[in-house]
């Protein structure tokens, strides 16, 4: 057994393919998401069509130019321009304010300003109007905050585990999701059905080796493996985005520990399904890595699916692993808040395992 | 070709009869699958020291007894002891009394010769000092120097065989099974691979031997030959050629696999 931990690491170490997928994507993913692949917007650059040129409009101009989101491009002098300027392509949102604008607002409360926003990308046309909308509701509020007449109901918004809604903090636990399920089940599978393609796999079962201890050796690798890229992004995570570390870390180990456990068993399952190592990197990708990212929660919301998908959701052990490490990592969640979760991995877990070992018996007749 | 083994096969036959030991015994084999009857009622026995030929064309149930044989498959009914063990309750015994070397020749391309032969050496139990004396005993007699820090994917096919079969009878097994061995080989690897077989034997390994080439078929003490699952012809190649009325096995062969009724 010491052995065959020993030739498994060898030849991991040496597979530079391997060894690329192992660590390379795991944190060109993590980097991707976390700088590049963001759905928060900064530096978008903005038109004016002014008809008022005058106190309060060039104020809220100057506002919008001055926070992060925007950045003020050009004036424009006609409507006919607006398209001409968003067919450009860099300008994704004008601001027209009516003739007046400073007079109708200070006279009569209600002066009216138009946001047309470039949705050829809807999502982010909807987050550009919902910034501009927050910056002048800030800045009305500012101006008759002495004002009697300009009491009204003021909502304070707070989005509490995320306040500044980053999204890094829901890429960083869904990336473990995918990547340890990654490595552990396609890694484990492919490595198992290369021994069954190369005949080596035979040999094996012909020595005093018995299957159990293949199946140690090929995981106890992968498994140390799995772990160490875990804490590879973790601390990308908590070093260069400034993730919240509070969370119960022995829980979120056990936990993590617990959800490579359930990716190895259904790694071996996978490899005792197929024959070469094609069908087990087949059935790890579309079987397996597609609907993890798709069906997990990790990018669209479960909420929002068709009944149907719900309940296939259901049975993706990643959906209810992004449920735990969210709940731990931003929420600070305890095992009490999280049992049900685990419960169902851990049965999950024994479903696989059992259902290998009657797999590999099944072969030895 | 035939004489250059005649030497040997006379002093095993010149043995005597009563000092060979049975390490393979099989009675009344049978194994079927659902309804086809892969092995249909197999007798034979080999010899301690003999080079047993196990022929038979595709499909006739070969790989099927191998495996039953070495443990990998249950037979459906029937004695058979391997090494002196029974298949049934004692696989773990007969797989620690056994070799075995696939057409595939089993070796990792990915890592070097010793760490073959380390691994294998490892799976089977072997010491440290014994792993050690061995592998600096096959870099000496195969040779192996200049190819000492490469890779067995490096290696040419004639001496990744050689070692394949170097480490397939490390353990010093009772019998060794070679399923195929020689496909693919060129003629002089495949002479010069024979050459190992017969010095294993001569040591006193016992060699259980599936081909497809009928000039290896003439090299082996006994053949059988397999038809629709039956074995239906076992003795030496001489004897089997004189019963048959050809000069060569392959004749042998022939006739006997004209007789099967399954493609």
């Amino acid at each position: 057994m010491k052995e065959f931990i020993i030739k498994e690491f060898k030849q991991i170490f040496r597979d530079y393919r391997t060894m690329t997928i192992l660590f390379g994507i795991p944190i060109a993913q993590v980097l991707l998401f976390g700088f590049a692949l963001t759905m928060d917007l900064k530096n978008v650059h903005f038109a004016v069509l002014d008809l008022a040129k005058d106190e309060h409009s060039r104020k809220i101009i100057d506002k919008m130019d001055a926070s992060d989101y925007f950045i003020f491009d050009r004036y424009l002098s006609s409507f006919d321009e607006i398209e001409t300027v968003f067919k450009e392509g860099i300008v994704k949102e004008v601001i027209v304010f009516e003739p007046n604008f400073s007079q109708i607002l200070t006279k009569e409360n209600s002066a009216q300003l138009q946001i047309i926003a470039d949705a050829s990308d809807p999502n982010v046309a909807n987050i550009l109007v919902n910034y501009t909308q927050a910056i002048i509701t800030n800045y009305q509020q500012n101006l008759f905050a002495d004002n009697p007449l300009g009491k009204m109901v003021r909502p304070e918004p707070m989005f509490k585990y995320n306040p500044a809604l980053k999204s890094v903090y829901m890429f960083v636990p869904g990336i473990i999701t995918v990547i340890l399920l990654l490595v552990s089940a396609m890694m484990t599978s492919i490595s198992i059905a290369r021994e069954k393609e190369l005949g080596t796999m035979e040999v094996l079962l012909v020595s005093p080796i018995k299957p159990i201890q293949i199946i140690v050796g090929k995981v106890i690798p992968y498994m140390v493996l799995s772990f160490l890229n875990f804490v590879i992004i973790l601390l990308l995570s908590f070093l260069v985005f400034d993730m919240p570390s509070s969370g119960n870390m022995p829980l979120l180990l056990a936990e993590t520990f617990l959800y490579i456990f359930m990716s190895l068993a259904l790694g071996i399952f996978i490899s005792t399904v197929s024959s070469s190592q094609q069908t087990a990197m087949m059935l790890s990708m579309f079987a397996l890595l597609l609907p993890t990212i798709l069906l997990s929660g990790f990018i669209f919301p479960i909420k929002n699916m068709p009944d149907i998908l719900i309940w296939i959701s259901h049975i993706m052990p990643s959906k209810w692993f992004i449920i735990i490490i969210k709940g731990i990592m931003l929420k600070g969640a305890g095992l009490m808040d999280v049992w049900f979760e685990t419960l169902i991995i851990l049965a999950q877990t024994i479903f696989f395992i059992i259902l290998s070992i009657k797999k590999f018996k099944i072969r030895l007749t | 070709m035939g004489n250059h083994f005649a030497g040997h096969r006379r002093l095993f036959y010149g043995t005597n009869a009563q000092d060979m030991k049975t390490v393979v015994t099989v009675k009344n084999l049978v194994k079927k699958f659902g309804n086809f009857v892969a092995n249909d009622n197999l007798n034979f026995e080999v010899y301690g020291g003999e080079i047993f030929g196990f022929l038979g064309a595709n499909g006739a149930g070969k790989t099927t007894t191998i495996k039953i044989l070495c443990g990998l498959s249950v037979p459906t009914s029937g004695e058979i002891t391997v090494a002196g063990f029974d298949v049934y309750k004692q696989r773990e015994e007969i797989k620690k009394n056994i070799g075995y070397m696939s057409q595939k020749f089993s070796l990792y391309d990915d890592l070097t010769i010793q760490e073959n032969i380390r691994f294998y050496g490892g799976i089977y139990g072997l010491s440290n000092e014994a792993i050690k004396a061995k592998t600096s005993q096959y870099m000496e007699t195969l040779d192996l120097y200049d190819y000492a820090k490469s890779r067995v994917l490096d290696l040419p096919l004639g001496i990744k065989q050689k070692l394949a079969f170097s480490v397939a009878v490390m353990h010093e097994p009772q019998i060794v099974f070679l399923d195929e061995p020689t496909s693919g080989v060129d003629p002089i690897t495949r002479r010069q691979f024979w050459d190992m077989i017969n010095a294993e034997a001569e040591k006193g390994t016992t060699v259980f031997v599936t081909t497809h080439y009928m000039d290896e078929a003439e090299y082996c003490h006994r053949i059988s030959i397999m038809v629709d699952g039956r074995i239906d012809a076992l003795d030496s190649p001489d004897e089997l050629k004189q019963q048959f009325e050809v000069d060569s096995i392959e004749e042998v062969f022939i006739q006997l696999a004209r007789t099967a009724t399954r493609a």
